[in-house]
Parts: structure tokens; sequence; C-alpha cells
């Protein structure tokens, strides 16, 4: 490159055309500009799977409704978890990595910048692959569009006797692009973590979401990696006579189960320890205390780690493991609550004694926490496998997962929006239309996903397009979609907020909470270079202490 | 932090108290509104899972208005106050022996759910056969169920007759659970909690319905297009009735004079490649038995009422009921409409 990257930023970016802007964001290899890249198509396709989700919401409104097909439906539940998972949880969490993880260990980029760029084009193509499905999955054979064999694909319903046409291919092959994406990604955290910290930056003075994003990273390399070598199988079968998972010729159903779930379950912590991530840098900020436990939570983070990896075929109880099989996913799954539960205790701890600011960032934490809280409580409830018999693929089921992943997942995530914002733009959020689109989204979500636990306790299976009267389930479905008006309300304020904070918002400055971890002390927007000299810390709160030169961290920290 | 341990220690007491609260009073509610509850057991193994979900609801109600009340107290207590000084408050790293409580309680607790879970998992999934158990194979295919009792040489569709078991002399029965092409599941929530249905992959379940009556349920694996119309209808009779349908079911096909015509378009049409009548040489397996067909309540696994109307419906245009069911519109005139349908009427 013949600029050097101090004079291409210190240039007025307004002054260039508009064509040579946008090049150099589809050339970036950025950090910063790849995870806003992120974080903006993340955002895309979480009103795409909102919208698939209040299709089947007005569905489900009333019994015997005729709203949209069977056929319609089915493709909507498949493209709702599909693109919400994959285009939304993975990219929103893989972008507040990219852009936060070299800032706050204080690297001037990723270990491997182009692979950087490579893996987020790979995990737009996946997107863009997924959704061309809608225009060109009939394909040659005439028969469906958009993929309609659920988000996790249970063979045989994908071979090619029961999934003719190519709607299939469209999600296998658009999950395994993405998945290469994401192990790229992965690969690049792991090692900017391991090998890039600043001078001083020891394991055990990384901020808690430097620690929570390492062991993200390996749980990704870990669990996609079975998911992509069961889309090749997958592909074999259907394209190449393989018969992995073909049972009319004599392949094995249960066996595609243990490879999605061995992928399904780690990805579930995939997405949620990147929002105990956020809670643990914003929760202390707003309490004005340090982490409580910092190690006892580094240990419990890693720990969940593992025993995610032993825990898939809880989703597999209804298929006729044997006792001592449910057994023991009974133990490890609810073993998981043991670390989890000490997280939550860690944060209740540090709330405590503390003085807390009731700031946009800290309302969606505590709620967050509330709700986690519960969606764990659920989990424990369908850990329990004669528990599960009943309420597995029930909607009880469906409640408590959208309670972890919107409830927590999506409450954090839009905590960390309100609390890097400033620093990504270099201006303040609104705090009026933030605490709106807070209680907007809050009541609807507690109107949708609290009621939507009770048609499955009365028996109310999940992915049916149609329901008959005198269920007992009518007047609960009704309540669960008067819900989404809010959070769809509430997401449009979001929306607005974002906007209008980014044209008119205020300006920040370069800590405007005042903050402890390295990417407060430096320009808001970062340049390019995040640091023009590499910073030297000497305890987990480097920014404390410099404010506070008299009561250091480092006084207390000891060695680590 | 005390409330805490009180709390852990979980004392007879206020675990009782919490299920008093919250089973007494909501369950019951809860149980009445639907025909499906979970709430409502009336099989064993339905029931000892409603036991064992009362328990684990005290439990887990008892740890969230636990955590519940801290956060509120936390949240309340230690706001920032209004004429803040803004100097930072006591800054606490951390303690270990909190950390080893808050690790030995949760391990204690997961111990007692798991021991209750596993005491229920081996009392439903190891049972005892008594003598006069019946064996029932239940075939799932896209989008019904097909039922054989080997022991009586009955094949029937979408309306599974059982009889009530007597808990002082049990007659349960034994579900092996089969598939004709993708997953499906076995789920009746008053019987029992679901099984799936998978190709290649033979499954079992029992029952042992306490009372007679009709119990509903349906497919609770999504298993295609009308995986939502996949209704479960289970009749449990009296011992008495149950031998009745039986002895009814064993019969060969009623030859009726009058229906001849019906019966000659549903034999020379493609009707036969799917429908077995038994007794002439209607012998396909794709679709539901119609040998006794005017024996079943509803069509179409449930889809809608057997009516003469509905019947005639179903014949003309099936997507009018279940649409993407298998059954195809066969293109016949109103009269041979009319003509197979009552020929199939006459199937009882």
């Amino acid at each position: 490159m013949s600029t050097t990257p101090i004079a291409w930023t210190g240039s007025d970016p307004a002054q260039r055309p508009l064509v040579e802007r946008l090049h150099e964001w589809v050339t970036t290899v950025d950090h910063k500009r790849l995870g806003v890249l992120y974080i903006v198509f993340a955002l895309i396709c979480l009103v795409i799977g909102g919208i698939e989700a209040a299709i089947m919401r007005i569905q489900l409104i009333a019994p015997s409704n005729d709203f949209v097909s069977p056929q319609v439906f089915n493709r909507m539940f498949t493209m709702h978890g599909t693109t919400m998972i994959f285009f939304v949880a993975m990219p929103l969490v893989f972008g507040f990595a990219n852009y936060l993880v070299p800032l706050m260990i204080g690297a001037r980029d990723m270990a491997f910048p182009r692979l950087n760029a490579f893996s987020f084009w790979l995990t737009a193509f996946g997107g863009l692959l997924l959704h061309f499905s809608f225009l060109g999955g009939s394909g040659l054979y005439g028969a469906g569009t958009a993929p309609d064999v659920g988000w996790f694909a249970y063979a045989p319903l994908t071979a090619k006797t029961f999934s003719p046409g190519h709607s299939t291919d469209y999600w296998t092959l658009s999950l395994l692009v993405s998945g290469f994406g994401s192990i790229g990604t992965a690969i690049n955290l792991v090692t900017t973590i391991v090998c890039m910290r600043c001078p001083g930056m020891t394991l055990g003075r990384m901020p808690l979401f430097a620690w929570l994003s390492l062991t993200m990273a390996g749980l990704v390399i870990l669990a996609v990696s079975p998911l992509s070598a069961a889309q090749i199988m997958l592909l074999v079968d259907r394209y190449l006579g393989g018969h992995f998972f073909d049972t009319q010729a004599g392949g094995s159903a249960v066996l595609w189960m243990h490879f999605f779930w061995v992928f399904g379950h780690p990805e579930v912590y995939v997405l949620v320890i990147p929002a105990f991530a956020y809670a643990s840098e914003i929760i202390p900020v707003f309490s004005r205390k340090l982490i409580f436990g910092y190690a006892v939570m580094v240990a419990a983070t890693v720990c969940i780690g593992f025993i995610s990896m032993s825990v898939w075929a809880h989703h597999m109880f209804t298929v006729g493991m044997s006792p001592a099989a449910n057994g023991f996913f009974v133990l490890s799954t609810m073993a998981i609550a043991v670390p989890t539960g000490i997280k939550i205790f860690n944060w209740l701890a540090t709330m405590w004694g503390g003085k807390i600011q009731f700031r946009t960032p800290m309302l969606f934490c505590i709620a967050f926490l509330f709700q986690f809280l519960i969606g764990g409580l659920t989990g424990v409830m369908l850990a329990s496998a004669p528990l599960d018999w009943q309420l597995g693929s029930s909607y009880f089921l469906v409640a408590h997962f959208h309670y972890v992943i919107v409830g927590a997942i999506l409450f954090a995530a839009f905590a960390a929006f309100y609390y890097w914002f400033p620093k990504f733009s270099g201006r303040m959020c609104s705090e009026a239309l933030g605490r709106l689109h807070f209680w907007l989204f809050l009541i609807g979500f507690h109107l949708t996903f609290d009621c939507m636990h009770v048609p499955g306790i009365l028996g109310m299976p999940r992915r049916i397009y149609t329901y008959e009267p005198g269920r007992g389930w009518d007047t609960w479905n009704l309540l669960v979609t008067i819900g989404v008006v809010f959070q769809a309300l509430g997401t449009l304020v979001f929306v607005a907020n974002l906007v209008w904070s980014y044209l008119k918002g205020d300006a920040a400055g370069s800590d405007p909470w005042d903050a402890w971890t390295l990417e407060w002390s430096t320009d808001s927007p970062p340049p390019a270079y995040n640091f023009a000299v590499l910073p030297v810390v000497r305890s987990r709160r480097p920014l404390w202490d410099l404010k506070h030169p008299e009561d250091p961290d480092w006084k207390y920290e000891g060695e680590g | 932090m005390q409330s805490n341990c009180t709390a852990a220690h979980l004392p007879e007491h206020v675990a009782s108290f919490a299920s008093t609260v919250l089973v007494c009073q909501m369950i019951p509610w809860v149980a009445s509104a639907s025909p499906t509850s979970i709430f409502a057991p009336a099989s064993t193994p339905a029931d000892v899972i409603f036991g064992l979900s009362r328990f684990v609801l005290a439990v887990t109600g008892v740890i969230f208005v636990t955590v519940f009340g801290l956060l509120v107290y936390a949240v309340v207590r230690f706001r920032s106050k209004k004429h803040d000084d803004g100097s930072e408050p006591p800054q606490v790293y951390g303690s270990n022996e909190v950390e080893l409580a808050w690790t030995i309680i949760p391990v204690l607790i997961v111990l007692a759910l798991f021991l209750a879970s596993a005491r229920v998992i081996a009392s439903i999934q190891h049972p005892e056969k008594p003598a006069g158990a019946l064996e029932v194979v239940v075939i799932g295919h896209q989008y019904w169920w097909e039922y054989r009792y080997p022991d009586y040489g009955v094949v029937t569709a979408n309306e599974l007759h059982v009889p009530v078991s007597d808990p002082t002399h049990p007659t349960p029965t034994f579900l092996t659970l089969l598939s004709a092409d993708t997953d499906h599941s076995f789920w009746v929530p008053r019987l029992a909690g679901k099984t799936d249905l998978i190709p290649n992959h033979p499954n079992s379940m029992w029952i042992d319905p306490h009372e007679t009556g009709l119990y509903l349920g349906q497919c609770a694996q999504y298993c295609g297009t009308q995986h939502a119309l996949m209704l479960l209808r289970v009749y449990v009779d009296s011992r008495e009735d149950f031998d009745r349908w039986i002895e009814a079911q064993r019969r060969p096909a009623q030859v009726d004079g009058a229906v001849a015509r019906g019966r000659q378009i549903f034999e020379a049409t493609a009707c036969v490649n799917c429908h077995a009548v038994s007794g002439v040489g209607a012998d396909g397996r794709f679709g539901p038995d119609l040998t006794h067909f005017m024996s079943r309540d509803t069509i179409a696994s449930g889809a809608a009422q057997n009516t003469p109307e509905n019947l005639r419906l179903w014949l003309r245009d099936p997507d009018a009921i279940k649409p993407g069911s298998g059954m195809p519109a066969m293109q016949l005139s109103a009269e041979d409409v009319d003509a197979v349908a009552n020929y199939l009427e006459s199937l009882r």
C-alpha cells in the first residue's frame, strides 16, 4: 500500500467519492471495519428473520387459520431458525469479538487480517445463498423454493426421496460455506488472544471479555467442524450415492442427530458465552465495582466450555436411548447449571455494595440476568429426561430456548450495542430512545415468551402450521402474537436510535462511561492503528490504575 | 448471601410451601383447560412424570424466588443515590469462602434432581410386562398412523383402541414404534411422554390408561408438509368393548351388492395401489387400511370428522381438508365420487 494508514484516516472521509468509500469497505482488512460489517450484516438478517417469525405468528394467532399454506409455514420456521442462529447470532457475536478483542488486549489488529476478511465474506455469501433459495430453490425439478426441513434438518427428511429439488442443497451449502467462515474467524480469535497481547497483559490480566471470546472461539472450532463434516456427508448422500443418512438404503437417521447436536449444543454456548462477556464488562462499570471473583469467573467459563461438549444427547431423550445413556446426559446437562449459577451469583455480588447507574446498557443487563435465570431454570426442567419426554418438542421447549436466545443473548447484545456504540461511532446513543426501546422490548418479550410456555404444557407441539380449537391453546397463542407487535416496535425504535445517534448524537469522547479496559483509552472511533503507542498494563483494569494512582489494582492482584 | 444460604438448605417446609402454591393452585387450573394437558395424567408413565415435575417445579421455584429476591434487593438497595459524592464504592475482589458456598449448594441440588430423574427413568424404561399385556405395532407414515395387533391379526389406522388397565390387575399396552418413511413421534400427553418413530431404529413405549375415554395427541417430530394434521386418537375401552371391537376388526370386509358400482370403481382406479380392503384383493399399504372404514370417527388422520359430506369432499379435493397429504384427487365425476363414498360407507 502506498499510503500510510495514518495519512489515510487523517483525511476527511466525506471528501472522497462514495464509490471509493464503498470500495474501501469491500476490500478492508481492518478488524474494526470487519466487525462493523459483521454487525450490520447481522442486523439486516435480524430484520429478515423477524419478518419470518411474524408470518408464523400471524398464522398461529387463531385456530384453523389460513394466512399461509403449510408449505410456506414450514419454509418460514426453517428459514427463521437457520437465519437467526447462523446469520444473526453468529455474525453478531463475531462482530463484537472482532471489533473489541484487539482493542481490549492492546493489539493493532487481528493476527490474520486477510483471513478475517475472507471469513466475513464467506459468512455473507452463505447468508446470500440461503436467501437466494427463495428465488432459485426450485431448480429444474420445480419442487419447493426455500428449504423446509427444519433448522436441524433431521434425516431422512433431507434425502432426495423426501426433499426433491434443490431447496435442501441451498440449506446445506449455505451452512457449509458460512461454517468455514466461522472456523476461520475462530482460529483468528484464538491466535490473536494467545499471541498478540500487549506488554504486561498476562492471561490472568486479560479482560473477561477476552477470556470468554477465547473459550467461545475454541468451542466454534470443535463444534462447527463436525457440522461441516455432516453437511459434506449429506451432499455425498444426495449426489454421489452415499448412504450415511439414507434410511431406505440402511443408513442411520440417529447418526445425523448425533452429528448435528454435537455441533448444536456447544453452539448454544458459542452464543451465550459472548452474552456473558458483555455482561461481565458492563455490569462492573455501571456498578462502579470490579468483577467479583475474576479467577472463578474464568474457571467457570472454561468449565462450561468443556461440559458443553458432553451434553448434546439431551436433545435426543425421545429417540430411544438406553436408561444409562439417558441418565448420563441428565447428569452432565444439569452439571452445567453449577458453573452457570456461579456466574449469576458473581454478577450479583459485583452489583452488591456498588453504586448502580441505570443507563440503557445496565437496564438491558439487569433484564438479561432476570431472564437468563428463568431460561436456566426451565433448562434444568428439560434436562430431566422424563420431563423432556413430555415437554421436549413442545412449545414449552420453544419458549425455553427463546428465553435463552432472545431473553439472555439478544438482551445482552442490545446492552453491548448501547455500551460500545459510542466507541464504534464517536457518538452517544439517545438515552430516551434507548429506554423506550428497552421497555417496549421487555413488555413484548414477556408477553410472547412467558405465554408461550403454557400451550406446551397443554400439549401443543412445535412446527405445526395450524391447530384445532378446543385444546385450550387459542388465548395463549393470541397473546404470544400480540407480544410480537411490541417487539417489532422496540426493534424499530432501536434502529431509529442507531441511525439518529450516528448522525446527530452527542460527541462521546474517548471514555464516556468512565470505564477501565483498554478500548476506552483510545479515540472514538479508534484510528486504524488502534493505539499510537502500544499500552503497557500492570493489572486487569489499566484505566483504573491511571485514574486512581493512589489506589491501583496491581497492589492487590499480586501475580495474576 | 444470608438468605441464599438458608434457602439453599431447602428446609422441607419451604419446598412444600412452594409446591403448595405452585402445584395445588396453578396446576389444576392449567390442567382443566385442555384435553391434552401433561398435568392431567391418566396412565402410569404420565403420572410418575407428573410427580417428578411437581418436585422439580418446587425446587426450581425456590431457587427462582431466592435469586430473584437477591437481584431485586441489589437493584433497589445499591442504586446510586441522587446526591452521590461521585466517589467510587469499596472495590471487592472476591471471596473463596463465598464462591465455595455457591458451588457446593448447587452441586447438592443437582445431585438431588439427578437422583429423582434417574429413578423415574428406570421405572418407565424398565417396566414389568404382565401376562395380560397387549402388543401393538405402531407404524408412522407421512402423515398418518398404522396400527397392527399381531396377536389378533388386526390392521387398522389412525384410531388406536386399547383396553383400560385396572391398577390391581394391570393390562398395559406395549407399543412397538416403527416408521415407514421419515421421523415421527408418538405423543399423547395424558398417557405418556413422547417417543420417536425412526426408520431403521425400532423403539418401544407403554401405557396403562386407568379410565376409559378418548385421549388426544399428535405427531411431535416434524415429518413433512402435513406434520400438523397427523393427529393421534387413543380410545380406551372397557374390556368388553375392546373385545367386541377386536372381534369386529377381525372379520373380513362386508360385501354389499348395493354398492357394487362403487367397489368396481375403487378396484379399477389407483385407490388399490395405496389402500387395502381385506378379502377383496385390494392390498395397497401406502395409505390407511379401509377394511372397517366406518368403524372410525374421523378421516385423514383425525383432520376431519367422518361424515358423508366430509368423505365426499375428501375424495373430490383432499387439499381442501389436508393440503399436502399423500391422498391424490382422483378426478372422478360427481356420480363416481358418490358411488365410491357409498362403497366406503358400507365397510363397517
